[in-house]
């Protein structure tokens, strides 16, 4: 396919890497002591979960060249996954309409593999006729299963579950079944759209992106669907139960802060540290794997595909690998993402902010360079929550002339929030005009 | 035979009408997608929200005309604001030429770049958009809203089914075949249409052979804008304006584009109604179409309905999967993608 922008420097200066997150990190303390320390953290948060979507992108862009437009569609499926894994399971439910809907999967799963035994053994038209064949009545058997016990499932107390629920684990194992779901949904995606050319792969990307939300939205027994799924398990005490501990008296003593904030920035520093580890590891993992033969091999392919492929190697395989391991590492942050809100709702999930904000975070931060996507995340997440108030302040001063309360000042300041979609776009715009390495460029190796 | 009738008429009010408008909307999308590939070879992402930045300028356009009381009642007002509208967005679309694309079309970028450029001339231009209208559902229909009611219908017709045109419906359908027998005369029969076919043919034997690049490209990116003001208007008056649906509608233009070959003006014309069609047909809910048609005990349990309405998206989708599958090229493109 195609290589990042611009072709990487021969040299990056350690300073280079460790500046930029010095002034970031400069920068988010200045809010705490500006705004408050609860946008800090929650700032912190997110921007974690956003470098480890980052990372996943810049293996698919950055090392392999991959256009995946669908980082939505992945996000959401991660999210799918702690509720299946974590959240209680429905007893009425599984009654009513369990055995149905698991005869319905695995009549599914043997459609599945009827299809790829058939496909191996036929060739010619015969094998799309059959394929076609199979696939329709599997279809067809599989919906007897499914629509009766989906109503059932349904109309169990609809108000609060009429949902199948989970399976009642804790919550830190969604988070692997996350990567792993998304991980399965790229492996087919990536089996049918990965020959086709870059435009035609973000093109199928966005699209089954918008599927998966569909899907999550009316699918009500799998996700309750626009109902929302709340009050999720989660991996760290809740605030009433630490304010219990005797060290949070002690800690509050010394700080000297209000029981209630101190509580809340206690939960938020459990939440950072958590997601601070998995983006450490995942990111040890990656760079390892650049650093290694395979690095140097998914460059040489990336950068000249053919020459790649003449020289032996199997291009499909691996870009088909790095597709899948990318998408796992999205789903995974996705997992992470319904676990800090505690709920899952389908309607959050929108392409600009779920899919072509992680982009701009890879391309500002430096396509290629994991170090580059991890800052790039913290970078354009800070100004995606900052550039809010600082909007609504600047569109107050410009129109202020306009008088109080003229129509169009309204409007406009009403409108203000949507100020950071133009930040957003003119920084990509000019970043990769200008620097079309990134902040931190990759490194020739 | 009057079941027969009963059936065709009620498929007709739920399905086909509308089909055919919305396919007329999504052909002018496609035209527009489908243009710019041919011209600037790449695939252009901002095209939902240029359809939103146009119909905006409608918008404004319509209220300044009512506020004045202008007023073209059958018709809905929005439709003398157009050209208006096609003015700004022209001028838009080509300050964005001239300050972002020039650039890497001059670099000869590769096409995956100039596709991540359009992303960010999509944050910008969703912005403006967003920040001048807000998010919020606008109707600007206004005039005479049905040709004929459906009770019109019922009363000349003595169906038990009855047949609604709306006004809307209809202006799509003629506004659709007039500018695409427009666009046909211009591309074969005038001299600045030839040499853009001779460009998007072989870019280099073009500008060998003495056509202006410059004028090709800047009559490309017009054009994109002017079908994208239309398409977006018609498809705002049809329904109403949500800048969240215009960048939804990008995947079924693209999908439309594809399916009839990238690059080909046919192509997105026919694939526009193809993928309409296609995901009007296979949400509709066809029991009481059936009840007409067929015994009753023949009848199906529920709705007999394909796909639930949702999953629209995964119609044109699927379409599009199967396109690429089996004819890359799309239905009416010779040439290897």
């Amino acid at each position: 396919m195609t290589s990042p922008a611009a072709p990487p420097v021969a040299k990056v200066s350690p300073w280079r890497t460790i500046l930029p997150f010095v002034v970031m990190g400069g920068l988010v303390v200045i809010t705490g002591f500006s705004q408050s320390w609860n946008v800090a953290f929650a700032i912190l948060n997110l921007s974690v979960i956003s470098a480890i979507m980052a990372l996943g992108i810049n293996m698919q862009w950055g090392y392999a060249g991959l256009v995946n437009f669908g980082v939505m569609g992945f996000t959401a499926l991660g999210g799918m996954a702690v509720i299946l894994i974590a959240a209680d399971p429905v007893d009425d439910a599984w009654a009513a309409g369990g055995a149905g809907v698991l005869l319905g999967l695995l009549v599914l799963i043997a459609v599945g593999a009827c299809t790829y035994a058939l496909r191996k053994m036929l060739g010619g038209w015969i094998k799309t006729a059959v394929t076609l064949v199979v696939i329709g009545a599997g279809l067809y058997a599989a919906s007897t299963f499914f629509g009766p016990s989906i109503d059932r499932i349904e109309d169990i107390n609809p108000a609060e579950t009429g949902f199948l629920g989970g399976l009642g684990l804790p919550v830190l194992l969604s988070w692997i079944a996350g990567g792993f779901l998304a991980a399965g949904a790229a492996f087919v995606l990536g089996k049918i759209a990965l020959g086709l050319r870059a435009d035609y792969l973000a093109i199928a990307t966005l699209g089954v992106s918008e599927i998966v939300i569909a899907f999550l939205k009316n699918e009500e027994w799998l996700t309750r669907g626009v109902k929302n799924v709340i009050g999720l398990p989660r991996p760290v005490p809740f605030e009433t139960e630490v304010r219990e501990e005797a060290w949070f008296e002690q800690l509050q003593a010394t700080l000297m802060m209000d029981e209630v904030t101190l509580s809340s920035l206690v939960v938020k520093g459990a939440y950072i540290v958590l997601f601070l580890i998995v983006l450490f590891i995942i990111l040890w993992l990656a760079e390892t794997a650049l650093r290694s033969p395979w690095g140097r091999m998914m460059r040489a392919v990336r950068d000249n595909e053919m020459a790649a492929e003449a020289m032996g190697k199997d291009v499909k395989r691996l870009h088909l690998l790095v597709f899948v391991v990318g998408s796992g590492v999205i789903g995974l942050a996705g997992a992470m993402l319904t676990t800090l809100d505690g709920q899952f709702t389908p309607t959050s999930y929108q392409p600009l902010r779920f899919t072509f904000l992680v982009w701009v975070m890879v391309i500002v931060g430096g396509s290629g360079n994991n170090w580059g996507a991890t800052l790039g995340a913290f970078v354009v997440w800070f100004a995606w929550v900052q550039a809010e108030p600082v909007g609504a302040w600047t569109i107050d001063l410009l129109t202020s002339f306009l008088g109080e309360d003229n129509p169009v000042r309204e409007q406009l300041v009403a409108n203000a929030a949507q100020m950071r979609l133009m930040v957003m776009g003119l920084v990509l715009l000019l970043v990769l005009r200008f620097f079309p390495r990134g902040l931190i460029p990759e490194r020739q190796r | 035979m009057e079941d027969f009738l009963n059936a065709f008429v009620l498929l007709s009010n739920f399905a086909l009408v509308p089909a055919l408008a919305y396919g007329s909307q999504l052909a002018l999308g496609a035209l527009g997608v489908t243009l710019v590939f041919a011209v600037l070879r790449f695939s252009n992402f901002a095209h939902g929200e240029t359809m939103a930045f146009g119909t905006m300028i409608a918008i404004f356009g319509t209220w300044g005309l009512q506020a004045a009381g202008v007023s073209i009642d059958p018709l809905p007002t929005a439709l003398l604001a157009i050209p208006l509208a096609i003015v700004v967005t022209i001028g838009w679309v080509l300050i964005t030429d001239k300050l972002v694309y020039r650039f890497y079309r001059e670099k000869k970028s590769d096409e995956v770049i100039l596709l991540i450029v359009s992303i960010g001339v999509m944050f910008v231009t969703a912005g403006v958009v967003r920040f001048a209208i807000g998010v919020d559902d606008q109707v600007f229909t206004d005039g005479e809203r049905f040709v004929f009611s459906a009770r019109e219908f019922r009363t000349y017709t003595g169906l038990r089914e009855g047949l609604a045109l709306r006004t809307t419906q209809v202006i799509s359908v003629v506004a659709a075949v007039i500018c695409v027998i427009a666009l046909f005369i211009f591309l074969n029969r005038t001299r600045t249409g030839k040499a853009m076919r001779a460009y998007a043919d072989n870019e280099d034997l073009a500008t060998l052979s003495g056509i202006d690049a410059g004028k090709v490209v800047l009559v490309a990116w017009s054009l994109a804008a002017a079908l994208a003001v239309l398409a977006g208007t018609l498809y705002g008056l049809d329904k109403s304006f949500k800048p969240f649906v215009y960048q939804q509608i990008l995947l079924p233009i693209f999908a439309a584009a594809i399916v009839g070959g990238l690059g080909s003006p046919v192509g997105a014309i026919v694939g526009g109604y193809i993928i309409a069609f296609a995901e009007v047909l296979v949400t509709y809910a066809y029991i009481r179409f059936l009840r007409y048609l067929l015994p009753q005990e023949w009848l199906p349990e529920g709705l007999a309905q394909l796909v639930g309405t949702e999953y629209k998206f995964a119609v044109s989708f699927v379409i599009l999967v199967v396109t690429l599958i089996i004819r890359p090229t799309g239905i009416f493109n010779k040439k290897p993608a």
